[in-house]
């Protein structure tokens, strides 16, 4: 065999990479024992006897779906009301996330522009930063909370955790892809003495269109969902009318309104690929 | 517009400390209307010169004087409004991939435009026929409607040159202008530039690779080497041996074609991470 090679072998030199690699591997597991340990990791508890029999039981439940006349119109009435809540808190959250976007901005800095920005312009960015951290920090859920007891039992408690919670992260994500964009237009419009909502329109927002469009989409298609675990704290829509379905342990109610769920999130996703592919 | 340089050094702020300034002491006077060449070899400091100019780069000595002001000694937003009077045109056309020609070449006439009529030239293009003016001279003129992302790279290029032709500004900072073009459009882009600045009496600064172009269509040219001035002079008095100790090490550049282009700015971008 070894006779169509001309030359004899080295011996075998140490991967140079091997020790760091093992150190990695031990260092990972190490890391990871006391979190399972902590969150009561024991997946084998599924599949015993007990509790297989009661999760067949409640699955079992959800089939076949509910398809009673009355029952689906309910249905559809209260996914558009999802739908509504969910678009609404998008739309507040823009509102929110545009403004504190164009202000953190640091390719929009005209003083940054030469170098290190002004002490003034950093220290408003460094502001808007925190509020953005504040706004989503706090969980959509307690927002809810707290806006049941001052609004009320309804969607407009839903609409405005939303828009919150949401605006929050916009704003972050934004400013997060304007700034790892190619920023060249966009510094050669300042240097050309633009404004800075000029350099947005014609450098920096054309540069990043398709990106903040799927993303923008992507959290529509989070609102939704999350306007579902909103309804359990009474902020209306389909997670409502589930919670009440889950409390009567009506299995089929729930698998209808999953389905629904289902539905609409393809829907986001066909929406967002149809976006982006029009933009590219 | 009027320029003076007096003992200016400059260094990129993202530069090592222990780097020495990318220009140093440098004393040039260019007046009113006229045309000057830029060369030397790759890193000797062209593009940190007319980045000085274009009080895109503030100088870590000496002082630079536009039109008898000192720039830097405004407030910023004068200083914006002074680099309205500036076109910076840098070596890779400053173009998103996804705008229209039409939008790419108009884009010129922002730092004259209210923010309002901006954001109407974005519905529907205002000055559409001086666009479609602007590109003929590069000989573009049936690309206006086209994305940017459809073009070549030398059809890129002249469009960020044809952008200089629409802006009102009073001086042209051309940054490698022919690095993407064969001769003929060469030829054909240099023209139109030294004619566009000369029939608005716009002083025009081009740094340049092509030795030869810069001799054949510029009166006056300014030689740098390693960052400092080595030769300020008329065409007519660039001798070979001049160039020779110009290119000194690189004589392939002389010949050759302009190397990659290095932008200043190189600052690693931030990864994203999407919280998903």
């Amino acid at each position: 065999m070894s006779d169509a090679v001309a030359f004899a072998a080295l011996p075998d030199r140490r991967d140079p990479a091997w020790r760091i690699r093992v150190f990695w591997f031990v260092a990972a597991i190490v890391i990871a024992w006391p979190m399972f340990v902590a969150t009561e990791f024991k997946p084998w508890v599924l599949v015993e006897g007990s509790a297989l029999k009661s999760t067949l039981k409640f699955a079992g439940d959800f089939f076949p779906p509910k398809i009673e006349g009355s029952f689906l119109s309910m249905v559809a009435r209260e996914t558009w009301r999802t739908v509504a809540i969910a678009t609404a808190g998008i739309a507040l959250a823009l509102l929110i996330a545009i403004p504190l976007t164009l202000i953190s901005v640091r390719v929009l800095s005209i003083s940054g522009l030469t170098g290190r920005m002004n002490a003034m312009p950093a220290a408003i960015r460094y502001a808007v930063r925190a509020l953005l951290i504040v706004l989503r920090s706090v969980p959509e859920l307690i927002w809810a909370l707290v806006f049941v007891r001052v609004v009320g039992l309804g969607p407009t408690a839903g609409v405005l955790a939303i828009a919150l919670t949401y605006g929050g992260m916009l704003g972050k994500v934004y400013a997060e892809i304007l700034e790892s964009g190619e920023p060249h237009a966009t510094t050669s419009l300042l240097r050309n003495g633009s404004g800075r909502l000029q350099a947005f329109f014609y450098g920096l927002l054309p540069q990043n269109a398709a990106e903040i469009t799927s993303y923008t989409v992507y959290r529509w298609e989070c609102a939704i969902r999350s306007s579902a675990v909103l309804g359990f704290v009474g902020a209306g829509g389909l997670g409502q009318q589930m919670d009440t379905s889950m409390k009567m342990f009506n299995g089929s109610e729930v698998a209808t309104m999953l389905l629904v769920f289902m539905a609409l999130v393809w829907l986001a996703d066909y929406a967002s690929a149809w976006l982006r592919r029009s933009l590219a | 517009m009027k320029i003076a340089l007096n003992g200016v050094s400059a260094r990129h702020p993202a530069a090592k400390p222990d780097a020495p300034d990318a220009i140093r002491d440098l004393s040039v006077e260019i007046a009113n209307g006229e045309q000057v060449a830029i060369i030397g070899a790759s890193g000797s400091g062209k593009t940190t010169l007319l980045h000085v100019l274009a009080c895109a780069l503030k100088p870590t000595r000496g002082s630079l004087q536009l039109n008898g002001a000192d720039p830097w000694s405004q407030s910023t937003s004068d200083l914006q409004r002074t680099r309205g009077k500036l076109f910076l045109a840098p070596q890779v056309p400053p173009l998103p991939p996804r705008q229209r020609v039409v939008t790419a070449v108009l884009a010129g006439r922002l730092p004259n435009q209210s923010l309002i009529a901006s954001l109407r030239s974005l519905f529907y293009p205002s000055g559409i026929g001086l666009a479609e003016a602007a590109l003929a001279r590069f000989d573009l003129a049936e690309k206006l409607f086209e994305r940017v992302d459809r073009l070549s790279g030398g059809e890129r290029q002249r469009v960020g040159l044809a952008r200089s032709l629409v802006s009102d500004a009073s001086l042209f900072l051309v940054d490698e202008p022919l690095s993407a073009l064969d001769p003929t459009r060469s030829t054909q882009a240099i023209s139109s530039l030294t004619n566009g600045a000369k029939e608005r009496g716009a002083t025009l600064v081009c740094t340049l690779h092509q030795v030869d172009t810069a001799l054949a269509s510029f009166p006056r040219i300014i030689g740098l080497r390693e960052g400092l001035l080595a030769f300020d002079l008329p065409a007519t008095r660039v001798t070979d041996e001049l160039l020779r100790s110009l290119y000194a090490n690189k004589l392939d550049e002389l010949t050759g074609a302009a190397p990659a282009h290095e932008d200043l700015a190189q600052t690693p971008l931030p990864a994203v991470m999407h919280c998903r």
